[in-house]
């Protein structure tokens, strides 16, 4: 057991601080933490680009697409000392962490030559579409169609949810290509031109304020078969290695954390109150055992381990952790912390913004709920839920 | 970075469950619960001696295995999910840790070896009443040489030779080393929660003491050898957890109700996940523990609060839920769980309660982030 790094990693360590040194801002506490818009954007192509030319994108991915061929261990280097600077990454989240990695998964070598490295060097961006109305944490439900016209499929139907499909130039849509079949059978993958005819993203207005989302409409919209990822059916056996790459997507923390809390708290005075001392603890020792349980995934997967569904344990902890924290020092700021304008507030209105953004981060990317199934079924091993759509066509059941 | 034990250290791991997985099995720890006259299961405690784990940290010069913290840590986790009842944690993570970390030369070389071979049974005894003891307020004295006063409870006081005693010395505080068997001590057995593991009251009457360490040096010493303790009690709370989790998805398993297993229904299967991350969050701290204590790291204080804090509250949640999810059963005195829920009482209050804990980790963190 060792937290100091080997002599590789030192070496691989200094080089990645100094290449951000180069290029980034280290963060302070007026760091935005969900900064949006069209200059963002720019910059966040920017750096995904001097990321990629410099050697630093997508670690572990091979050379030939671009990547560094490097160790998962490098990647969480990277990711710890990238996390450390003002790094604009968040449009390339999705694809890179998800999208893109199931067209490896699945692609031709068409595919791979056409998209994988444009994606790596910030060149084109990818939206997930799996959600709709009415599937989203049952999403084998989905209902948007896909009909086989010659050498093209035509697709009909809609979308919800979609992070990212506005500024998105490739998506991966999971359409239902035979609704006579049970619902997990009639399924196909597909990837999809964001910008081409029939396509339309509306961004949803969003709880928190922001428009990160959308709804995705598809009106007659032509995908060649090659176009086509897994065969005909597939759908779902694609989809579950893109939610398994969503768990393994390793992050920085998602907004203020015991630090940023206790730092308040010092400068209001709070510090010294007992129940917050308490609460203070709890919430260290749930962040420090969730950022060190990543370090066991990843020594595990040095050793050849494949990532499993124990890695849900990480979202459970922190989307309810920034929950909590960020209520908290709204409560320590009394009336004072129903005011969320950036220029009056504390560290920037951070906490207020965490707050109004913590709900969707327990919705997103499976629920507490959903979440917590899986740890009991496939950890565990306990009995499935009760599941009446199993065998039933999928234009038989009922949906709501 | 490395973030996991080694292969051989994993093998211990195993050798060690097999081994208490027969040796030392819940009608081992009932035998010691069902019949107040026993403080301890003799034959266990024996068949412990024989594998050497006692000195499983104690450098080859004294006569231990000279294996290090991390061989002990494996240890502590297999005794906590075993539930042995045997003096294990007393000798070992207190009164031998206590001497190595204060011990004089003449004193190491003088008792370890014994501690080793059996013949040295070690307590180590600080409370004095409710609440954590505070070295700025100890009762019993000592004067040099002679100590005077009560401690209580002391976990295996009954039935250990030596303590390990933090005392009043003057205006500071000190560490002492007392023989149990000298004239000026007195002994008795107290009732706890948790029968399996023995207590006393011992009071002291001018019975010859030595100190360990510098006068006056006791509070710190005090501190660090709780920062020890914490780490190996944390392992001893991990494993009993993660034994409680298995007991409670087996059972869940195989317990029907309204035509199908309990653990179909998600208010089951959602405390069982909670459960489980509990354990790793709890797994994670203590690893980290481990390697702080291993390597004398900086990071000791908190990390030590960490692992301690994390296992206390998941061997509480495990342990309870354990018999929630027994239902009738699980309330019955023949079923195992009430085993772990009185365990899971005396781990989290053993070395201070998680109140203690929750304020010296702040501490620390407050230290560490100085503006
Ligand atoms: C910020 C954000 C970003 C998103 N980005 C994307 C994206 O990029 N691409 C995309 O495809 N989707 C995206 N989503 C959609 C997201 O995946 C779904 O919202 C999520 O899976 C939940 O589905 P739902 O909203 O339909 O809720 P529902 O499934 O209707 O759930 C409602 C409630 O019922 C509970 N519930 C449902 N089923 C069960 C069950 N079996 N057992 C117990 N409880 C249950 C849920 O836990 C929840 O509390 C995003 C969502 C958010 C909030």
């Amino acid at each position: 057991m060792d937290f100091n790094d080997t002599a590789e990693e030192a070496e691989f360590r200094a080089e990645a601080r100094s290449f951000l040194e180069k290029h980034l801002k280290l963060k302070d506490a007026n760091t935005p933490r969900r900064p949006s818009g069209e200059d963002f954007l720019k910059r966040a192509k920017e750096w995904q680009k001097t990321k990629a030319e410099g050697g630093f994108a997508q670690i572990t991915w091979p050379k030939e697409w671009g990547g560094r061929g490097g160790t998962s261990m490098q990647q969480v280097i990277w990711n710890q000392e990238e996390g450390k600077f003002e790094a604009p990454t968040g449009p390339f989240a999705i694809g890179l962490g998800m999208c893109v990695p199931t067209v490896i998964a699945f692609g031709s070598n068409e595919h791979k030559k056409r998209y994988v490295e444009k994606a790596l060097r910030g060149e084109e961006i990818w939206c997930q579409l799996f959600s709709e109305p009415a599937a989203g944490s049952d999403v084998a439900g989905v209902k948007t169609r896909a009909v086989k016209d010659g050498d093209d499929w035509v697709i009909n139907g809609q979308k919800v949810w979609t992070t990212g499909a506005h500024f998105s130039d490739y998506g991966i849509v999971l359409a239902r290509t035979d609704p006579k079949a049970p619902k997990h059978k009639g399924l196909t993958m597909f990837i999809v031109d964001m910008h081409q005819q029939g396509v339309e993203a509306r961004p949803i207005h969003q709880a928190s304020g922001g428009r990160e989302f959308n709804e995705v409409y598809f009106t007659d919209v032509r995908i060649p078969d090659s176009d086509r990822l897994g065969e005909v059916g597939e759908g779902w056996k694609v989809a579950l290695v893109t939610l398994m790459n969503e768990r393994l997507a390793v992050g920085g923390s998602p907004g203020p954390d015991w630090k940023e809390i206790m730092d308040y708290a010092r400068s209001t005075g709070t510090i010294s109150d007992q129940a917050f001392r308490e609460k203070l603890a709890d919430w260290y020792v749930a962040a420090q055992g969730y950022n060190l349980t990543k370090f066991r995934t990843q020594t595990a997967l040095s050793r050849g381990a494949t990532p499993g569904p124990e890695n849900s344990i990480g979202k459970i902890i922190t989307a309810n952790q920034l929950q909590d924290i960020c209520n908290s020092a709204i409560e320590m700021q009394d009336h004072y912390g129903i005011m969320n304008d950036s220029d009056t507030m504390p560290a920037n209105a951070l906490f207020q913004q965490s707050f109004m953004w913590a709900p969707g981060l327990r919705i997103a990317g499976g629920t507490d709920e959903i979440l917590k199934n899986i740890i009991a079924e496939r950890v565990l091993g306990l009995p499935q839920d009760v599941r009446v759509d199993k065998k039933v066509p999928f234009d038989e059941l009922k949906q709501g | 970075m490395n973030f996991d034990f080694s292969e051989d250290q994993k093998f211990l791991a195993s050798e060690a469950r097999k081994f208490l997985g027969a040796q030392c099995t819940t009608a081992h720890v009932r035998e010691v619960l069902d019949d107040d006259a026993k403080s301890h299961h003799e034959g266990v405690w024996q068949k412990v001696v024989e594998m050497g784990w006692i000195g499983a940290a104690i450098p080859e010069e004294y006569g231990g295995l000279g294996l290090g913290m991390l061989e002990l840590c494996v240890i502590a986790e297999e005794m906590g999910r075993a539930l042995a009842p045997v003096p294990f944690a007393s000798t070992t993570y207190f009164f031998a840790e206590a001497l190595k970390l204060a011990g004089s030369e003449a004193q190491k070389s003088s008792i370890l070896e014994k501690v080793v071979s059996g013949e040295v049974v070690g307590c180590y005894a600080a409370s004095e009443g409710p609440g954590n003891p505070d070295p700025a307020k100890l009762k019993v004295t000592f004067d040099g040489s002679k100590i005077s006063g009560t401690k209580l409870p002391v976990t295996d006081g009954d039935i250990a030779t030596h303590a390990v005693v933090l005392v009043k010395e003057g205006a500071g505080a000190s560490l002492v080393l007392v023989d149990l068997n000298a004239d000026g001590v007195s002994r008795k057995s107290v009732s706890t929660l948790e029968p399996t593991r023995s207590h006393a009251e011992i009071t002291f009457d001018g019975a010859s003491a030595e100190r360990l360490g510098a006068a006056g040096e006791g509070a710190d010493l005090h501190d660090a050898v709780m920062n020890r303790a914490a780490v190996l009690l944390a392992f001893e709370q991990l494993g009993g957890a993660d034994r409680c989790l298995e007991m409670a998805t087996e059972y869940a398993k195989e317990r029907y109700a309204f035509g199908r297993p309990i653990g179909g229904n998600q208010a089951i299967k959602h405390k069982l996940a909670e459960m489980y991350v509990k354990n790793q969050v709890a797994r994670s701290n203590c690893y980290y523990g481990a390697w702080a204590l291993s390597t004398d790291a900086a990071e000791l204080p908190e990390a030590a609060a960490a692992s301690r804090l994390a296992a206390s509250d998941a061997f509480w949640f495990a342990s309870k839920e354990n018999i929630q999810t027994h239902g009738g059963m699980g309330f019955t005195w023949e079923v195992d769980c009430h085993l772990f829920y009185r365990r899971a009482k005396l781990l989290a209050v053993q070395a201070g309660a998680p109140k203690v804990w929750k304020e010296k980790l702040v501490s620390a963190l407050e230290r560490k982030n100085a503006a």
